[in-house]
């Protein structure tokens, strides 16, 4: 095996491997509970390689195409068919740049889980669960293929229910499963439905193909809207967000910061659909404005909705709701600029804005559920008013838990800022009233957290508890390493990774060149 | 260094600039009383009445902010009543907000 064929099968490996190695927990978990952990945390550290070598490779040479059973994986269009026929995965920057944050947090959730679940039954079908999740994200983000994008959707939303259900003793979380999963099916009826209505009219389900084909016909538009509600639904944006609490808050803390990237992953498919699949043929000042409002609506909603809570996770998934509006307001703003003058200048930086903002929530919004899950191992409760003093006895968390609320308040010099400074900007320059409200619900996000913090950690010590074991903390270190990183360096980060991903959201004609050629 | 649309941020820079006025606050608290620690003046003064012990008097998260929200009473209200936990209402926004898309992307074509 050499370094060229490990790099020309990579996009594929990337993905059988963790689906290979999610059948393969449960049979090394009959022989040894030690073998079935080191197995997991070394096929994630593997996966993270390979990912990190892609990615390299795509954002030096560009995109990376992977024919799925062709004799050459770059043969997209076979010689006897005009179309392409077989799954193509297409990865190019924004592609890489999604299966980065997967990789990661899949890792940090991982090594968190060795302590964390260990008291819990069924840990093997656990960690079967948690690399199928990490394989629907992937599958997700890399596919260049419409049905297979479906197909993954599926495989991601199946995982989650079975884990927001894994604590099948607590009524809540069966509850939140259920509720998880008979959206998640609508949802994927209505992203299916639109793949129908396309696949009726264009014979296709290659991304780059359709995006090659597509008039903007009614049927298009009918289309458009099921995929836009789906996934709009499905990143949890206001005002269909309700099932994101239920879900997030009964779920074990790790999975919960596996749910915020697998939220992450449909956020991605909405902006591959906006940007790649329809681009410049769709009504862009109405459906960036549409963008925009689910993105404004998510952040204010978001963080109203947070600062009542008693509950530490069900305050932590309303601002995840809170932080995807800065997501949406960040690229909406870019897809509704993409074709005027001024998408040079400011459009894409409110894309760089919004993109670096997905990477950073991946990270502080990860940290701190898994910050409220350290808190629920020792204390065994989520309400907030039972908690207090705990600043004494668990430092560690404490520090974790300062750094994830700083970052995500934006509060300078963490990676929360960088990426909301340039979309209020960037924001500004279209309407100042978006920045206005973009950094009020900074304001809040940082009272909120506040609260918080004064509730769990200050105060007189009430409760006699120890730090928590040191996986656990092994598995903050990693998403707070990476927030420090990128605090520190943003401008290597934006210009290295962001931009890329930003430039390769923006440029279709790339994307279906890479495919079609020519 | 980070190029924004309206200029730069460089966090390298801020830290120095933070860990500057960081030593100045530094040398001008050395400036202050050198006795005056310990003591009395430290206790907060409630009118004679003695201090409660710190136990009681933490507050709660769920008395954090109550001023923010009865300020807001209407508006919570509001938000509380459509926050119902069930998932029909959920599917039924989710059906809605669809409906309203549609509008609004065939309503742009007829206008």
């Amino acid at each position: 095996m050499n370094v060229d064929w490990l790099l020309e099968h990579s996009p594929a490996l990337i993905i059988v491997l963790p689906l290979l190695a999610a059948f393969l927990t449960p049979i090394i978990d009959k022989f040894s509970k030690k073998a079935r952990n080191a197995f997991v945390i070394a096929v994630l550290i593997i996966e993270e390689i390979l990912v990190i070598f892609l990615a390299h490779d795509v954002f030096t040479n560009g995109i990376h195409i992977y024919t799925m059973g062709a004799a050459n994986p770059t043969e997209t269009v076979p010689a006897q068919a005009a179309v392409p026929i077989r799954i193509v995965l297409e990865v190019d920057g924004m592609s890489i740049f999604m299966a980065l944050i997967s990789a990661t947090v899949s890792l940090a959730a991982a090594i968190y889980s060795l302590a964390y679940i260990e008291e819990e039954k069924g840990k093997g079908k656990f960690y079967t669960l948690l690399l199928l999740v990490l394989v629907g994200m992937l599958g997700m983000e890399l596919t260049g293929d419409m049905f297979n994008m479906f197909v993954f959707l599926e495989v991601l939303s199946i995982a989650c229910a079975a884990l927001i259900a894994y604590r099948s003793h607590f009524g809540d979380s069966v509850e939140g499963a259920f509720k998880f999963l008979i959206i998640s099916s609508i949802a994927a009826l209505f992203v299916l439905f639109a793949i129908a209505l396309l696949y009726a009219q264009y014979d296709l389900l290659n991304i780059a193909a359709l995006a090659s084909a597509i008039n903007y016909t009614h049927l298009d538009k009918i289309a458009l809207v099921l995929l836009i509600a789906a996934f709009a639904m499905k990143c949890g944006a206001v005002p269909m967000h309700f099932w994101t609490p239920d879900a997030y808050s009964v779920a074990p803390s790790s999975i919960t910061a596996m749910l915020v990237a697998a939220s992450q992953a449909s956020l991605y498919a909405l902006f591959r659909v906006c940007f790649t699949l329809y681009g410049v043929t769709l009504n862009l000042a109405t459906i960036g404005a549409v963008i925009i409002i689910f993105g404004l609506l998510s952040m204010f909603v978001g963080v109203t909705m947070a600062i009542p809570q008693k509950d530490i996770k069900r305050l932590m998934a309303y601002h995840a709701i809170s932080q995807t509006g800065y997501m949406l307001l960040g690229v909406g703003v870019g897809l509704y600029l993409l074709t005027k003058p001024e998408f040079s200048s400011y459009g894409i930086k409110a894309m760089e804005g919004g993109i670096f903002h997905i990477i950073n929530h991946a990270m502080y919004k990860g940290l701190l559920f898994l910050t409220a899950g350290a808190i629920y191992y020792r204390l065994k409760t989520r309400n907030l008013n039972e908690m207090g003093g705990l600043g004494h006895s668990m430092k560690y968390t404490s520090i974790f838990f300062i750094i994830g609320a700083l970052a995500i308040a934006g509060i300078p010099p963490f990676n929360g800022f960088a990426s909301k400074l340039l979309i209020y900007e960037a924001a500004y320059k279209v309407s100042p009233i978006l920045s206005i409200i973009a950094m009020l619900v900074s304001i809040l996000t940082l009272a909120s957290f506040v609260k918080v913090f004064h509730s769990a950690f200050m105060g007189p010590k009430i409760h006699d508890v120890e730090e928590v074991p040191k996986s656990m903390l092994a598995g903050m270190a990693v998403l707070t390493f990476v927030i420090i990183l990128f605090g520190l360096f943003p401008g290597w980060v934006v210009s290295n990774i962001v931009h890329p991903a930003a430039q390769a959201l923006a440029d279709q004609a790339a994307y279906i060149q890479a495919v079609l050629g020519g | 260094m980070l190029r924004t649309t309206g200029g730069y941020w460089d966090p390298v820079l801020w830290i120095i600039g933070f860990i500057v006025i960081a030593i100045i606050a530094y040398i001008i608290r050395g400036f202050g009383r050198k006795d005056y620690k310990g003591g009395e003046q430290l206790k907060p003064y409630l009118s004679g009445v003695e201090e409660p012990s710190k136990e009681e008097v933490h507050i709660r998260a769920g008395n954090i902010y109550w001023g923010f929200m009865e300020a807001l009473k209407g508006y919570y209200d509001a938000m509380m009543k459509i926050h119902t936990g069930i998932i029909n209402d959920y599917i039924a926004w989710f059906v809605g907000i669809s409906a309203l898309l549609f509008i609004a992307v065939f309503l742009v074509e007829v206008i």
